[in-house]
């Protein structure tokens, strides 16, 4: 039941966009998304989704799984697309009690609607071909310079994979304790949201529990296997930026960067 | 005193009581021992008799309320050298879940030398050396959690020799194991031994892996009750009951017979043995 959670799915291929340093990836979506809120026109767009369209291709993502991905999102596009449907300037073409819909006013809805869509899909290219622990790493050495500041950037990168680590084995825990718990005649299925969620108290505190004391467990085994933090740390795998990552870099500062002058000449 | 591993005197150890008020209760009280370089020792004792809390005083995990621990000839209260005895000291735990740190076995693997500071071409060549040790060099690209349990505990103690540690102390490495993966283990505990001449400690409550070893030490109340070779420590059969332990199968059944006037030796470990001696006897007789 619990199997098919995707929290952060990674699917593994050999692609450039697969290979590409995870900075890479990561510094690529954020101009990404801020080519697309400078864009501002149809054509602005239009570049943006043939950014992201050769991005999917070349990843050889599957698009049923973007679209999979994004039904969580389903109802916030709808809500903002109405919204902006109906708070649109201009000459009204269709009016009804409070209603007014005018011309301005679909654009502005098709393009917040396509926004938001796009946005996600975006970010799901980073976290589709990149798996969580170079993304992690990744990470790190971004913020590798806020360490100056004081802010314990190996520390946060470790609890993050570690609770990447530990989410298949929770989900495996719930599962058994589920079953534990249907086995003695509880129902998770039946009665309304409230009876729902007192269902869930059940299997809740044992997870909790059982999570203290792995934690503390795993605290042990690491300390048995000489962590001591960040300090004079080394790496399996040492990440290296290739020619590649410079040019796709050079190709997403060109897009921001025709993206924010497409804006300012109106178009 | 080149030879000797860890040597521990007069040990006493209790956990701070939650309570202000509440006097502790040892849970190791008076322990002296010495174990020799390169000997393979089964640490026995029934749940609460102080093994584990002895052994997590080899690597420095906890460290001694009275008397000392020395490992190597290092004093394991020297927060400087903390580092090195968990380097030289290694430890695999009971639940293989709650050791292995990374999604891909291979970095999991990578985690102490890491820790080390040893080169990443270094820790290449550790990992896949350690991983083949193991047997589980296939698998080395694999997410831990689909793996068997016993496979999960190989990637652990994989982990552990990425150290290159003179000594390994197991924990009940196989108690949440199938027959198989507990097979395995053994097998490579056995091994670790005989080919890397690593010192192995083994804390279990299977009469049949302490069989195994050079010497085994019973341990009850926190302290150490008896000590010796299996052979000698098995035969002793009501003792080791007084103490809440079973004998070996083998040594079960041999004495039964003793006890009903046949005269068999108690001293037989393994089936073969056993076996041997059973037919010895009876064609005589």
């Amino acid at each position: 039941m619990l199997k098919d959670v995707t929290l952060g799915q990674y699917f593994p291929g050999d692609t450039v966009v697969h290979s590409l340093d995870p900075r890479t990836k990561i510094l690529m979506v954020i101009l990404y998304i801020a080519a697309l809120f400078t864009a501002k026109s149809w054509l602005g767009y239009a570049l943006c989704l043939v950014f992201l369209a050769s991005a999917v291709a070349v990843s050889k993502i599957r698009l049923s799984a973007m679209l999979k991905g994004l039904k969580p999102v389903v109802f916030v596009v709808i809500l903002t697309s109405v919204l902006n449907l109906f708070y649109g300037a201009g000459e009204p073409i269709f009016q009804w009690w409070i209603f007014k819909i005018s011309r301005e006013g679909i654009k502005a809805a098709v393009l917040m609607g396509s926004r938001i869509i796009m946005l996600v899909m975006g970010t799901f290219m980073l976290t589709y071909t990149t798996s969580p622990i170079m993304l992690t790493y990744g990470l790190e050495l971004l913020l590798g310079p806020l360490k100056k500041l004081k802010v314990p950037v190996h520390e946060l990168a470790m609890m993050m994979s570690m609770a990447l680590r530990l989410i298949p084995t929770l989900i495996e825990e719930t599962d058994k304790i589920m079953s534990a718990q249907k086995a003695r005649g509880a129902e998770f299925d039946t009665g309304n949201l409230i009876e729902k969620a007192k269902a869930m108290l059940p299997i809740l505190v044992p997870l909790f529990l059982s999570s203290f004391r792995r934690a503390d467990e795993l605290a042990t085994a690491m300390e048995a296997r000489c962590y001591h933090g960040g300090e004079n740390r080394t790496r399996l795998n040492v990440l290296k930026l290739a020619p590649r990552d410079f040019t796709t870099l050079t190709v997403g500062a060109l897009l921001l960067a025709a993206s924010i002058a497409l804006a300012r000449i109106g178009l | 005193m080149d030879q000797i591993a860890v040597k521990i005197n007069d040990l006493t150890f209790f956990y701070t009581p939650d309570e202000e008020d509440e006097t502790p209760r040892d849970v190791l009280s008076g322990v002296r021992l010495e174990i020799e370089k390169g000997s393979f020792v089964a640490v026995l004792g029934h749940n609460g008799s102080g093994k584990s809390t002895l052994a997590r005083h080899l690597n420095a995990l906890l460290l001694p309320r009275g008397g000392t621990v020395t490992v190597f000839g290092m004093d394991t209260r020297d927060e400087e050298l903390t580092l090195e005895i968990r380097r030289r000291v290694g430890m695999v735990f009971q639940n293989p879940d709650n050791q292995i740190v990374s999604n891909v076995v291979e970095e999991d693997v990578a985690f102490a030398p890491e820790n080390l500071g040893v080169p990443t071409p270094e820790i290449r060549s550790r990992v896949d050396e350690a991983l083949k040790t193991v047997g589980m060099y296939e698998f080395r690209t694999h997410a831990p959690h689909l793996l068997s349990g016993g496979q999960k505990q190989r990637i652990a103690i994989a982990g552990v020799l990425a150290m290159r540690p003179e000594c390994v102390v197991f924990d009940e490495p196989t108690a949440m194991l199938d027959p198989r993966g507990r097979r395995d283990v053994m097998n490579i505990i056995r091994r670790m031994k005989n080919e890397l001449g690593s010192t192995v400690v083994l804390i279990t409550h299977h009469m049949e892996e302490a069989a195994m070893a050079d010497r085994v030490i019973v341990m009850s109340d926190g302290s150490v009750k008896m000590d010796g070779a299996p052979k000698e420590i098995f035969t002793r059969v009501r003792e080791l009951e007084d103490l809440g332990l079973t004998v070996p199968r083998t040594t079960r059944l041999m004495y039964e017979l003793r006890e009903r006037g046949v005269d068999v030796p108690l001293d037989t470990l393994t089936v073969e043995e056993c076996a041997q001696a059973l037919a010895c006897h009876f064609k005589a007789g």
